[in-house]
């Protein structure tokens, strides 16, 4: 347990000296929430849905969460090229241990730069309608950041090098987040895009977040949590699969 | 005496590559091992497989009485390692990387802090405790990364080219410490390294392996009366060849250059 522990607060040491980072994973957020939360909104309006940042403000802060924690779990590639990984590697603690502790500590910070974002939100005029729900969308946000450190640290215990990561940044969290229903709505998609929506678990995550931030408490709710409840559980197990075979 | 590692008839295969090829030789309890040779001879190969990193493709090993693949937590328990290429995590301070070493290993926290402070005062690092090991020269974080084997007072230590990098007062200052250490407690030492003076001044027994085999064994004077040379640098070419060996490029070099550029250094 102390093993977990002191990953964990490797993780945050890490993330809360690297002001860069904190601030640049900050930009792309941004540029989204205004460009697209402004933007759209005249056309979304129109249309008949009502206020697009509202609908979006959501999916921005799935965005941030997303993007830090699949690449807190890849830092395990860089962690492998300069040496630190066989530290870890060669101690007598359980590989789970290692997992556990580097996950958790990706998802907390993936989970802080979404609550910066979800500020940055509010500042632009998003309301939270439900104070009383509001704790819920942090369990979404940190279920979201969980299941995405998973994916992170997966892919990072099979790259060997950072050659792949455009690979991966453009081939699946890109797609991962755009075939959601981060940035747009769900009813009236062309079927197979609704299909992939529906798969994507970063939805039902959005979906939940949404319902929370708005105030509609709905069995529906239930559901989000208990998929991507069930689908962090199953990654953890396969990264850590993964991690135990790792060679250096 | 028991023997701290036995290695019997191990292979490792990379693809079509060979890197160890049968090789077997045992290590007794409380001595201190020098294993040479050139450069991609298997030396480090050899030191991951014994340190559960790596799993051999065939052969028998036993490393302080357990077996690296089945029993690998076991193992880990009881060796300390300084590895070749640097561990330490950069964005973490000397004394935080110690720390987590420690938690890792179990060490009782009000020890653990005790340990630290001797340890880290025996490098000389201890009014550095608190910088950021990015700080660090080379030197510097090769003392720290010494300091941090003995933490949780292993009876085997795993040393690969520790000395690389030091100049001569730490290397003596630190080679003391590990004969030292190895006498009063019994500590298994196994070291590798370029240094044939060093290798002889230190270790009991030589190891010389080349092409994934053992070559030679014995004590550096049985080396040179073997090979009929008058030095130890003299025996090894003598038992090795005169043939200049490269090391490929791994893919730890070109994310080296890689983060060079990406930092600007």
């Amino acid at each position: 347990m102390r093993a977990v522990w002191i990953l964990w607060l490797r993780q945050i040491k890490r993330y809360s000296r690297s002001r860069s980072r904190m601030i640049g994973s900050l930009g792309q957020p941004i540029l989204f929430l205004f460009a697209l939360g402004f933007g759209f909104g005249p056309i979304f309006a129109r249309a008949g849905h009502g206020n697009y940042l509202e609908f979006v403000a959501p999916g921005i802060i799935a965005m941030g969460i997303i993007f830090n924690a699949v690449f807190g779990g890849i830092e395990i590639i860089w962690d492998r090229q300069f040496g630190f990984l066989k530290e870890t590697l060669v101690a007598p603690v359980p590989r789970l241990a290692i997992v556990l502790g580097r996950t958790l500590g990706g998802a907390t910070t993936a989970l802080l730069q979404g609550v910066i974002v979800l500020v940055i939100c509010l500042l632009a005029g998003f309301r939270i309608h439900h104070p009383l729900l509001a704790p819920l969308a942090l369990v979404f946000m940190f279920l979201i950041a969980l299941v995405f450190s998973a994916i992170g640290t997966a892919i990072g215990s099979v790259l060997k090098d950072m050659q792949g990561f455009q690979l991966i940044m453009n081939f699946l969290v890109l797609p991962l987040f755009f075939f959601s229903n981060a940035l747009f709505p769900v009813t009236g998609l062309p079927a197979p895009l609704r299909i992939a929506v529906r798969l994507n678990p970063l939805s039902y995550g959005v979906a939940g977040m949404r319902d929370a931030l708005a105030g509609n408490a709905s069995l529906n709710m239930v559901a989000d949590l208990g998929v991507l409840g069930a689908l962090a559980a199953v990654l953890l197990g396969v990264s850590s699969l993964l991690f135990s075979r790792i060679e250096v | 005496m028991a023997a701290m590692i036995e290695v019997l008839d191990v292979v490792k295969q990379f693809g079509t590559f060979r890197a160890l090829d049968r090789i077997s030789f045992s290590v007794a309890e409380g001595t201190i091992r020098a294993f040479l040779g050139p450069n991609g001879a298997g030396k480090t190969t050899t030191i991951k497989i014994l340190t559960t990193v790596l799993a051999p493709t065939s052969g028998r090993i036993k490393v302080a009485g357990y077996d690296p693949v089945r029993e690998p937590t076991a193992v880990r328990r009881a060796f300390g390692i300084v590895f070749q290429d640097p561990s330490l995590d950069d964005e973490l301070t000397a004394y935080e990387n110690m720390q987590l070493h420690g938690v890792l290993y179990g060490v009782p926290r009000k020890e653990l802090r005790d340990r630290t402070e001797a340890l880290l005062g025996f490098v000389g690092l201890w009014e550095r405790r608190n910088d950021y090991v990015k700080q660090f020269s080379g030197g510097m974080k090769r003392r720290l990364e010494i300091a941090r084997a003995f933490l949780h007072q292993p009876r085997l230590l795993f040393l690969d080219e520790p000395t690389l990098g030091l100049d001569p007062q730490t290397r003596s200052h630190i080679w003391e410490f590990v004969r030292g250490l190895s006498r009063e407690h019994q500590v298994t030492v196994f070291f590798t390294t370029h240094g044939m003076e060093e290798a002889e001044r230190v270790a009991d027994d030589i190891t010389v392996i080349d092409h994934g085999r053992v070559v030679a064994e014995g004590t550096a004077a049985s080396l040179k009366d073997q090979t009929g040379t008058g030095t130890l640098e003299e025996a090894f070419i003598a038992l090795t060849g005169r043939d200049i060996r490269e090391d490929a490029a791994g893919p730890a070099d070109r994310m080296r250059m890689m983060r060079r550029a990406w930092r600007g250094r």
